[in-house]
């Protein structure tokens, strides 16, 4: 009789009647053949291994973390809704031990939803990790968080969400933005002038397989974990750098995927992309779940998987070790780094353009955060989407000092309706939001 | 007129039910060791001076496999087992005589790799020298494509007596289960068939020749020929004669929690509309969780002799049973004990006195009256099972779903009605309702509701059918049914298709033409998209003879009802 070493909880969402489209890699028959598989390995007969039915979010945990535009209801679907509440399912079976570890098996995605959400990008409307791990530090007063993100495409509407936030270390591994949507992820992108370093991207080169996936995790996230010393791992486990996978031009595998699982052993894992649904996903989510639980997994192999064949040359090896290198020279530079940022300034400010892909259109953001020595900063920004919002949204932090609260409130009072379709307040020191809007 | 049976732990409940409702009841105690002998009696005491042709069948409910399994006293079987990659297949390992071969199918029933002829006669040549004359064959994804398993059939079918194959037990996607089933088929075969070939021609000697059926833990039941392929259904059906019992007696339009209060445990099931609730998988029974069709039932350990004792400073009962009550002479106090106490009990046969005796430790440790202990144990014994029934429904409506529209509008149970039958039950009932939100009703006729049940339960099965258009064909393996289909097939055709085959397989069981209440159980369909391009439909339909009564069950319950 199998069993589990670390009691571990799934929660299995594949949203059989959801598709963006009818042809979309993102639609009904992605985790059709997983399931498959899962059933068939009689996973969900292993003790210890404990299935859980996905609740729904609200809008109050989305809005700890997002800025709607219009609002919830309309930027999200009923799939939205299960898919977040699918992690904050697991999360609250981690936080009341009634599990070690989760694994929230959900689609649709989340990771390249920005902290301002005007429509769908990158298959991704909310933040699924975002609003879970939001939920558990206001619901469990969790403070430091590690999200690794492993999906092939950089992570970057988590990476926008905590830009500014020295308590969320997010560090994403992915393919080379120069070769792959969304274009960025480079060692430079290091976070704002109060949390540099807490956000760390490691661009892979095309045909990396898992000697290379592995040194990183080995050799870079798991001595930086060391010294982060968070609360606790999420793993935004994205499946697509699978050899197979249609959209990526990786060479990783399920064995891999399985080996990350168990040197990194995430507390939470949130399914992202993978959309070679027939020769990876059943593969690589058994081997996960198997690695999560501390099941034997070696014998976990996708049909046409070849060690050898797989193997990455020389040269990209010699690549990654020095992406390694200087990613880590920044995370050991960062406190200097954060100072050379803020200078003698009173705020910093960025401008910057987002394009919403899946539904096709830009949005242009003017960004300010007011420069802080007491806390990560209070923010604003002013979002103007093709489509027709223009928003002012004001995020006051969740540790913000007295200072940076009053300048929040001011943002927010101050604001001329008459220029704003709505002014937001996200308030996080008293986990309020409050919406004026255009007369 | 009907005959059923219900074997259980002490006696043996035999039923005649015909139009003027319970023609006859009779009792007769259980041999265990001679279970044959007690059927035997039972049947021929029941059809006394009642000429054959007037019974159209027996139905019984026996324990035969079930005690083989829980005492393990299975005969010898051999498991071949094709897994390929994934998790070990040495990880399911059933049994000493457990093969591990190669061969491997993928789950769109792909051949990743063939088996090893050689090494399948191999084997079989070996087996053979050893006496194993029975054998299981399971192949991951042989519910999708059963080609490896029917390979290794021909090859073994020289060698053995009996094969039995993965995907003709169940069309579920299970491997650990598909083999634990398989191996209790094969392993219970062997006594399965020689118990009723005995009864079957033992009856026809003295002359009661009737088609003889057997209950399962569906709560359905199966032609005796049938069953000789598929024995394992044999197992744990008692549970299901007594829910089956209560059926006809619930409420119509509403939903009801089943409860057996017997001596060790009380076994709880629920009826929606009178239809009883099928558990997702399959029953659990020793160490081996199978794909055996049952009903949603869920037992816990608390019944009449529960051991009573206190923990700390206060009561608790069970799970444990050491003996029967103080009353009858038992070693500890009981819930049954509380009732002689209370008078709440009128049988001759026990001592209220010794059941006074028994209470008066517990009675002084918490400080009050003999009466009161007794008291307070009766209403522990009937809040437990109250807590328990409502634990139950909660983990019922805890049961993950996979779609948006079952997330939105997933029925939640809220049952508001308890039928209750077993030896305490009438006790019970009346306390439970005072104490519940729960509307509680006893089972009409409840001390033989169990073999009522048995009686008047139609049969029952399911089957599943796929179709992936892309490669062009639809198939129900456990039908050994496949068929071409064109690239417009679609979930209708696969709806009749899957109607017509379930008719087949309901009627060959043994079915009586108008009882096929045929429900579905899962319908999806798929667009398949590769590289951008719609290139075909996957569709998948699970249907089912729904568990419930034959169709002239009426006259003989409200009969049943009125006396």
């Amino acid at each position: 009789m199998l069993s589990a070493k670390h009691k571990t909880g799934l929660v299995f969402f594949p949203a059989f009647d959801w598709a963006i489209s009818p042809t979309h890699p993102e639609r009904e028959e992605r985790l059709l053949y997983t399931q498959d598989q899962v059933f068939e390995e009689g996973l969900l007969d292993i003790e210890g291994i404990i299935e859980y039915k996905a609740n729904v979010v609200n809008i109050k945990d989305v809005q700890r973390v997002h800025f709607c535009a219009p609002d919830e209801k309309t930027v999200m679907t009923e799939s939205h809704f299960i898919s977040a509440g699918g992690a904050k399912t697991i999360a609250d079976a981690v936080m009341n031990k009634n599990i070690e570890k989760g694994f929230a098996l959900v689609r649709p995605p989340g990771h390249h939803a920005m902290r301002i959400v005007h429509g769908g990008r990158g298959f991704c409307n909310v933040n699924n990790e975002a609003i879970m791990i939001e939920y558990l530090r206001s619901a469990y007063n969790v403070d430091r968080v590690a999200i690794i993100d492993t999906d092939c495409h950089h992570g970057d509407g988590t990476q926008d969400i905590y830009w500014h936030d020295p308590d969320t270390m997010f560090i994403s591994l992915h393919q080379d933005g120069r070769t792959l949507y969304p274009g960025s992820g480079f060692p430079e992108e290091l976070g704002g002038p109060m949390a540099a370093g807490s956000t760390l991207n490691v661009p892979l080169p095309p045909y990396t397989s898992e000697e290379g996936f592995l040194y990183v995790i080995r050799e870079l996230v798991l001595p930086i974990l060391d010294e982060f010393k968070p609360d606790i791992i999420i793993n935004s486990a994205g499946q697509d750098n699978h050899f197979t996978d249609p959209l990526t031009n990786m060479h990783f595998s399920a064995q891999g995927y399985a080996d990350l699982t168990s040197l990194l052993k995430p507390d939470i894992a949130v399914l992202e992309g993978g959309y070679s649904i027939e020769g990876a996903l059943p593969y690589v989510n058994v081997g996960i779940i198997l690695a999560m639980a501390g099941v034997d997994y070696s014998n976990v192999k996708e049909p046409g998987y070849d060690h050898s064949q797989l193997r990455q040359s020389t040269q990209i090896t010699q690549v990654i070790e020095k992406t390694c290198d200087t990613v880590m020279s920044n995370w050991n530079a960062r406190e200097l780094i954060r100072m050379r940022m803020k200078g003698n300034k009173k705020f910093d400010k960025r401008r910057r353009s987002v394009m919403y892909d899946t539904d096709g259109f830009y949005e242009h953001q003017n960004e300010t955060i007011r420069i802080c020595s007491d806390c990560s900063g209070v923010l604003k920004i002013d979002s103007t989407s093709d489509i027709g919002q223009h928003i002012l949204a004001v995020h006051v932090p969740r540790k913000a000092c007295r200072a940076c609260r009053e300048q929040g409130f001011e943002w927010y009072d101050s604001a001329s309706e008459r220029n704003y379709d709505m002014i937001i307040l996200q308030n996080r020191v008293d986990d309020t939001y409050q919406i004026r809007k255009k007369p | 007129m009907i005959i059923g049976l219900d074997v259980g732990g002490t006696h043996t409940d035999i039923v005649l039910v015909g139009e003027s409702g319970l023609e006859r009841k009779i009792k007769v105690p259980t041999d265990t060791s001679a279970l044959f002998q007690t059927v035997l009696t039972g049947i021929e005491k029941i059809t006394a001076n009642i000429p054959s042709e007037k019974i159209k069948h027996a139905v019984l409910s026996t324990t035969l496999t079930t005690n083989a399994i829980v005492r393990d006293k299975l005969s010898p079987a051999a498991m071949i087992v094709s897994g390929g990659p994934g998790i070990d297949p040495e990880a399911f390992r059933t049994n000493e005589h457990y093969f591990t071969v190669s061969g491997s199918i993928d789950h769109s029933g792909k051949e990743i790799k063939p088996i090893d002829e050689n090494q399948i006669e191999e084997i079989a040549r070996r087996l053979k020298s050893e006496g194993i004359r029975h054998v299981g064959v399971v192949g991951k994804f042989s519910a999708r494509n059963p080609d490896h398993e029917l390979e290794i059939e021909k090859i073994l079918a020289p060698y053995f007596d009996k094969i039995f194959l993965g995907h003709r037990i169940s069309g579920h996607l299970n491997f650990p289960r598909r083999i634990a089933t398989t191996f209790l088929n094969a392993s219970v075969y062997p006594i399965h068939k020689e118990f009723f070939e005995a009864v079957k021609s033992t009856l026809k000697q003295k002359g009661i020749s009737i088609p003889i059926y057997i209950l399962k833990a569906d709560g359905g039941t199966m032609h005796f020929d049938a069953s000789i392929d598929f024995p394992g259904q044999s197992v744990l059906s008692g549970p299901s004669a007594s829910v089956m019992g209560s059926v006809a007696f619930a409420p119509e339009d509403k939903e009801t929690i089943v409860m057996d209060i017997g001596g060790t445990t009380t076994d709880m099931a629920v009826l929606i509309n009178q239809v009883p609730l099928l558990s997702p998988l399959g029953i659990e029974i020793g160490k081996y969780k199978t794909l055996i069709r049952a009903l949603n039932s869920y037992s816990i350990g608390m019944g009449g002799d529960s051991v009573v004792r206190i923990e700390g400073d206060s009561l608790k009962i069970g799970p444990d049973r050491i003996g029967p009550a103080m009353a009858y002479g038992g070693p500890v106090p009981t819930p049954t004990d509380a009732l002689f106490v209370l008078d709440k009990t009128d049988d001759v046969n026990g001592d209220k006195n010794k059941s006074i005796n028994g209470l008066t430790p517990i009675a002084e440790k918490l400080g009050i009256t003999v009466e009161e202990a007794a008291f307070e144990i009766f209403d522990l014994a009937c809040q437990d099972i109250l807590t328990h029934a409502r634990k139950m429904i909660e983990r019922i409506n805890s049961k993950p779903v996979y779609t948006i529209k079952e997330v939105l509008t997933g029925y939640q149970l809220k049952p508001r009605h308890i039928m209750v039958l077993g030896g305490p039950a009438s006790y019970f009932a009346e306390h439970m309702e005072q104490i519940s939100e729960f509307t509680v009703q006893r089972v009409p006729q409840w001390s033989v509701a169990n073999a009522i049940g048995a009686a008047l339960s139609r049969t029952t099965c399911e089957v599943t059918l796929f179709a992936d258009t892309q490669k062009g064909v639809a198939m129900a393996p456990g039908e050994s049914f496949s068929k071409p289909v064109k690239s417009n097939f679609t979930k209708k055709d696969a709806m009749e298709l899957g109607y017509d085959l379930l008719r087949q397989k309901a009627l060959q069981t043994g079915a009586d033409i108008d009882d096929l209440d045929l429900d579905v159980l899962e319908d999806l369909e798929f667009n398949m998209v590769r590289g951008f391009r719609l290139t075909g439909k996957n569709i998948r339909v699970k249907l089912q003879v729904k568990p419930g009564l034959i169709h002239n069950y009426k006259m003989i319950t409200d009969k049943i009802a009125a006396m």
